[in-house]
């Protein structure tokens, strides 16, 4: 029987070992690479086409995607920002530098965040040369993690189109309800925010009243899944608010109304 | 031939990896709510069981004895990372919905346990063959538990519906403990009765039984 247990046997195999295995891995990711954060890409722009509910069967993705117009604003002035290069805007690298986020206050991070970057990538979808759709990055905490979703507004930014979910951690079957289509169809023409600009859009436990005037500002839970549905308003009411999209919203309606006259 | 057969066939029954040794609870807990997930694991398992322990037999004669344990580790790590990069590049949702239970594959005692107590002993062949009857077994349980899990839990089987839900104008109302993962234990329990009831000689001798109460005959006397 050989002698496998001296130093210099032991060394050899971990280091012939650590050397093949690492070669290996390191090939396969680096040749799947591309395909693999075009998947990503892929997924993103699926969902953030059908928040807008433009997700057509009979044209791809890319195709689609052609008819949308994304933009850099900088969510403290509400402007838009054209220094900032669109391809290479990372939300999350934003949030994570100190120089290009905010730190949240206990109050102010109703969806923990811990901190909001300073700028965020808006998608603008045009339908005979007239703003139809506006597509919002939200994201804010559930049960388990972090719920990454797009919600789109049609262009008097009140109505909402859809909401969908990108990136979750909900429980299977309860909280990933949240992907559920005929609850994501619940939101449909629900309103954000009351006349006086207070925004009230809410999952309330249990079904809506639809008598009652708050109807529109309503959804449905999910049953078996209240802390999602309270994770999915706080992070609507944060990032509708005013740390959130609500100085962009403000200036494009005043935009609006100084268009009219 | 028939020892081929019967390391193949005998992890399915005789001595599945979860039912008899207990091993390998933590994805059949975790990833069960649907059939399509669960599928795709039982097939990552049985692809990273069966090739680790083929690998690691192929160089079991140069391994040094001190460091076993690490290297098997690093044969199933590499292998774990490969299946989960390609899930990541050909089937992207599938990837997201196992998310973190792939990489915990590498944790799975049975990959472990087969690698230490099979593949180091034997040979190429018959390891690969281990590792496939071990993955066999675990997915025989993982499938039956997302069978039962997806249509008592959603109606729905692979998706499609099967019992409709009451939520969507249905008659069923779905049983929302089997989505949990704790349900499992009840199943897998279960299961376990019902193949030590069929296969008796699973059943193993009680370490001491309960005297009969003495007290009695004392009195008695």
């Amino acid at each position: 029987m050989r002698n496998n247990d001296t130093i210099s046997k032991t060394l050899l195999v971990a280091i012939l070992l650590c050397l093949f295995c690492s070669a290996i891995i390191s090939y396969t990711a680096v040749s799947l690479k591309d395909l693999q954060e075009a998947n990503v890409r892929l997924d993103k722009q699926k969902k953030i086409l059908a928040s807008a509910k433009i997700l057509d069967e009979n044209k791809t993705v890319e195709e689609l995607f052609g008819s949308i117009e994304s933009k850099i604003i900088n969510l403290d002035t509400g402007r838009y920002d054209s220094s900032i290069n669109l391809s290479s805007f990372s939300e999350r690298d934003y949030a994570r530098d100190v120089n290009t986020s905010t730190v949240l206050s206990v109050d102010q991070d109703i969806a923990t965040l811990k901190r909001r970057e300073n700028y965020q990538k808006v998608y603008l979808h045009y339908q005979n040369d007239k703003l139809s759709a506006i597509i919002l990055p939200v994201r804010g905490y559930g049960l388990w993690g972090t719920l990454y979703g797009f919600l789109a507004l049609e262009s008097d930014f009140k109505t909402i189109i859809g909401l969908e979910f990108y990136q979750h951690k909900e429980t299977a079957g309860l909280g990933a309800e949240v992907d559920n289509p005929r609850w994501k169809a619940l939101w449909e023409g629900k309103k954000i925010s009351s006349e006086t600009g207070e925004i009230l859009i809410s999952v309330i436990k249990g079904s809506v009243d639809k008598t009652s005037p708050k109807a529109q500002y309503q959804v449905d839970g999910l049953s078996g899944a209240t802390i999602t549905g309270r994770g999915v308003s706080n992070l609507l009411s944060f990032w509708l608010g005013d740390l959130g999209y609500g100085p962009y919203m403000k200036e494009m309606l005043s935009k609006d109304e100084n268009a009219d006259v | 031939m028939s020892k081929i057969k019967e390391v193949l066939l005998n992890p399915i029954f005789n001595d599945n990896p979860i039912a008899l040794q207990i091993l390998g609870i933590c994805s059949a807990l975790a990833i069960t709510g649907s059939l399509y997930p669960t599928l795709i694991m039982c097939v990552a398992l049985t692809v990273v069981v069966s090739f680790s322990s083929l690998l690691v037999s192929l160089i079991r004669n140069h391994i040094p004895n001190n460091i076993r344990i690490i290297v098997q580790m690093t044969i199933i790590a590499t292998l774990v990372m490969l299946v989960d990069e390609l899930l990541q590049a050909f089937d992207y949702e599938t990837s997201r919905t196992l998310s973190v239970f792939v990489g915990l594959i590498i944790t799975n005692c049975i990959v472990m346990g087969r690698a230490e107590a099979f593949a180091m002993q034997n040979g190429p062949w018959l390891s690969f063959v281990d590792g496939l009857g071990n993955g066999l077994g675990y997915s025989i349980i993982l499938i039956l538990l997302a069978f039962i899990k997806e249509l008592l839990g959603a109606g729905t089987l692979f998706g499609f519906e099967i019992l409709p839900l009451v939520q969507n104008g249905g008659w069923y109302v779905g049983n929302n403990f089997l989505l949990l993962a704790p349900s499992s234990f009840f199943l897998i329990g279960l299961m376990i009765w019902g193949l030590r009831s069929w296969k008796t000689e699973q059943v193993e001798v009680p370490k001491y039984r309960v005297a009969k109460n003495s007290l009695e005959s004392e009195e008695g006397a």
